[in-house]
């Protein structure tokens, strides 16, 4: 059987168990619902999401995610910052991949300036680009542990994701929110003796993505809990706007990384996207894992092709951008995070709509939710991976 | 092949120019005078204005038309200057003067807010951004029947601009509390921490003492 077939019965599959579920809640159990509230102070939910769910047994009829808890206005404060001053705020996003949020904001600001930053600053910021996805996933394979009751992933997580955060501190000098990323370039360049220590640690990342794939995703508990749960098909995704992983766990080939031209050094190495045809919580782990080890090569690659030359172009000391409007998104660890900035000439954006990869990949909440069970929830939300303040902006 | 295993797809070509005009023909034709201005920048991106009656329409079109199956976000625009500036003004002075000459970007416009939208082909790899006008009933037709996840971003959208989307199921609010008034996304919204307390921040922007002259031609000589 060939795997186009498979996919296919697979998705059929998901939907008549979902109108079966549906069917049975709606006519033949007639029993009185529950409503079980999770969160938003809840250790199953990554922060303060909350999750209405209503309950028939111990199947969910309907679920209805709440978020705003952590809504702190950054469409609203960008109007008041200058161009600059706007990526300390979008570090904030997606707080575990801060300088991923940087890049497409600088981008669009540099695409409005009609400059371009020289080739060694692209690469550099390709490669801090790609450590902040190992950051991130890393934290996101030791967490997937925990909601299924293994407790020894997330300290190795923690672990080797150490190494990463001591790389990123390194070259820019934050560990969580490095602010590196200039207009027109880098901040520095990288410090002394910083490669080596880089082609190391990716070395010792890999091994940390080995020992995850035997330790975690080869248990037969994590393969029954994660399995043919939380299955969203191909069209439904697409269409919820879901990006990243969560996508490509869909059978959807789809990776900004290599479908659009960015002044980025992307295009410059050659690297694997990974899909997987199941689009269930398995195969969002799976990719998640795959990923992070991909991005371990892509480091190294990039590495090896560092140009030299400076890593700032020549910007005026008071930026002020030219009228326009544009949109730049790259590929983040949690899928597509993309700016559309409009600039009246100003020093400041008149208007910054960021469109964050979680907003979407947690809108679709309701529709997977509806017909599983109560142990799945927590599965399929880990599995979904979000960060609140990607929802929340 | 076993289902641990990726699937292979071809790349397809990255998009070019011509493709950009395809699609503006291909709204052209399916949407006819109902699509008003429309920009193509090359190597960039394809901005489309239609008019306000046919979003939903212009959505189908985009959506079956040109094929763009990836729905990327909504949101509004709203064109007034900002009465407050960049809320950098001293508290205890009287507000200057700004001007309120409402001035729309690419592709124009007649009307203060405009709702805007981006859809993207995942296998042409392409996205369009599309936009309308919102009228004084600040109504316009919800795209959920086209896309399934404008749910939420139409909500964010009602409460930040108060646009109301016709045939939308639940215009609940998203992020602020259910009986708060206002839209904090609108100009006219005051930005409170900025008008309490004057912005510490504007030193940075300002030019170094003595620098002043030099900063203007600096500035001139290498934009």
């Amino acid at each position: 059987m060939s795997l186009q077939t498979m996919l296919g019965d697979r998705q059929k599959l998901a939907y008549i168990a979902g109108q079966a579920a549906d069917a049975r809640l709606n006519v033949e159990l007639e029993t009185e619902g529950m409503t079980l509230n999770i969160g938003p102070q809840h250790p199953a939910t990554h922060g303060t999401l909350r999750i209405i769910c209503r309950l028939d047994g111990e199947q969910v009829v309907w679920a209805e995610p709440s978020a705003g808890y952590m809504h702190r206005g950054y469409e609203k404060l960008t109007e008041v910052r200058t161009f600059p001053q706007v990526t300390t705020l979008v570090n904030r996003i997606d707080w575990l991949g801060s300088f991923a949020n940087e890049v497409p904001f600088i981008l669009a600001a540099e695409k409005l300036m009609n400059i371009e930053a020289p080739p060694r600053a692209q690469h550099i910021r390709t490669i801090l680009f790609e450590l902040s996805r190992i950051a991130n996933v890393s934290l996101f394979l030791g967490d997937l542990g925990v909601q299924m009751g293994a407790i020894t992933p997330v300290f190795m997580a923690f672990r080797d994701r150490e190494y990463v955060l001591n790389l990123i501190e390194g070259a820019t000098g934050g560990r969580f929110h490095p602010n590196f990323d200039r207009i027109g370039g880098l901040k520095d360049d990288l410090p002394k003796g910083w490669i080596d220590e880089t082609r190391g640690v990716m070395k010792k990342l890999r091994n940390f993505c080995d020992e995850m794939e035997d330790l975690l995703f080869g248990n037969e508990i994590f393969q029954a809990r994660t399995r043919g749960i939380g299955v969203i098909p191909k069209d439904i995704a697409v269409q919820y706007g879901m990006s990243g992983a969560n996508l490509r766990a869909s059978g959807v080939d789809y990776d900004l990384r290599r479908d659009q031209h960015q002044p980025l050094a992307w295009d410059k190495i050659d690297f694997k996207v990974w899909t997987h045809p199941d689009g269930d919580s398995f195969a969002r782990c799976w990719i998640r894992l795959q990923e992070t080890r991909e991005a371990t090569k892509i480091v190294d690659k990039l590495l090896d092709t560092l140009p030299a030359g400076p890593v700032m172009a020549k910007v005026p000391r008071i930026i002020k951008v030219p009228e326009g409007e544009a949109w730049v998104s790259t590929e983040n660890p949690l899928g597509e995070m993309g700016y559309y900035v409009i600039s009246k000439g100003d020093l400041g954006p008149f208007r910054v709509k960021i469109r964050s990869a979680s907003f979407n990949n947690i809108s679709i909440v309701p529709w997977v939710l509806r017909g599983v069970f109560v142990p799945d929830v927590i599965t399929i939300l880990a599995s979904l991976y979000f960060i609140l303040g990607d929802i929340d902006r | 092949m076993s289902p641990l295993s990726s699937v292979d797809t071809p790349i397809a070509e990255l998009p070019g120019d011509a493709l950009r005009e395809r699609v503006v023909d291909q709204m052209r034709a399916a949407l006819g005078t109902d699509l008003i201005d429309t920009l193509v920048k090359p190597g960039d991106d394809v901005w489309l204005r239609v008019s306000t009656d046919a979003w939903r329409a212009a959505g189908f079109a985009l959506r079956d038309v040109v094929g763009l199956d990836y729905f990327c976000f909504l949101s509004g625009i709203d064109w007034l200057p900002s009465p407050f500036g960049r809320g950098e003004d001293d508290p205890s002075e009287p507000q200057p003067e700004r001007s309120t000459e409402i001035k729309q970007g690419y592709t124009g416009g007649d009307t203060r807010f405009q709702v805007f939208a981006r859809a993207n082909s995942t296998s042409l790899h392409f996205g369009v951004n599309i936009r309308a006008d919102i009228g004084d009933d600040m109504t316009v037709q919800s795209w959920i029947p086209v896309y399934a996840g404008a749910n939420w971003h139409e909500r964010e959208a009602h409460e930040m601009f108060g646009f109301n989307f016709a045939g939308h199921p639940d215009l609940r609010n998203m992020y602020l509390p259910s009986g708060f008034e206002g839209h904090p996304m609108r100009k006219d919204f005051p930005l409170l921490a900025r008008m309490v307390k004057p912005w510490p921040g504007i030193v940075d922007v300002e030019p170094l003492p003595g620098e002043a002259e030099e900063a203007d031609t600096t500035e001139t000589a290498e934009s």
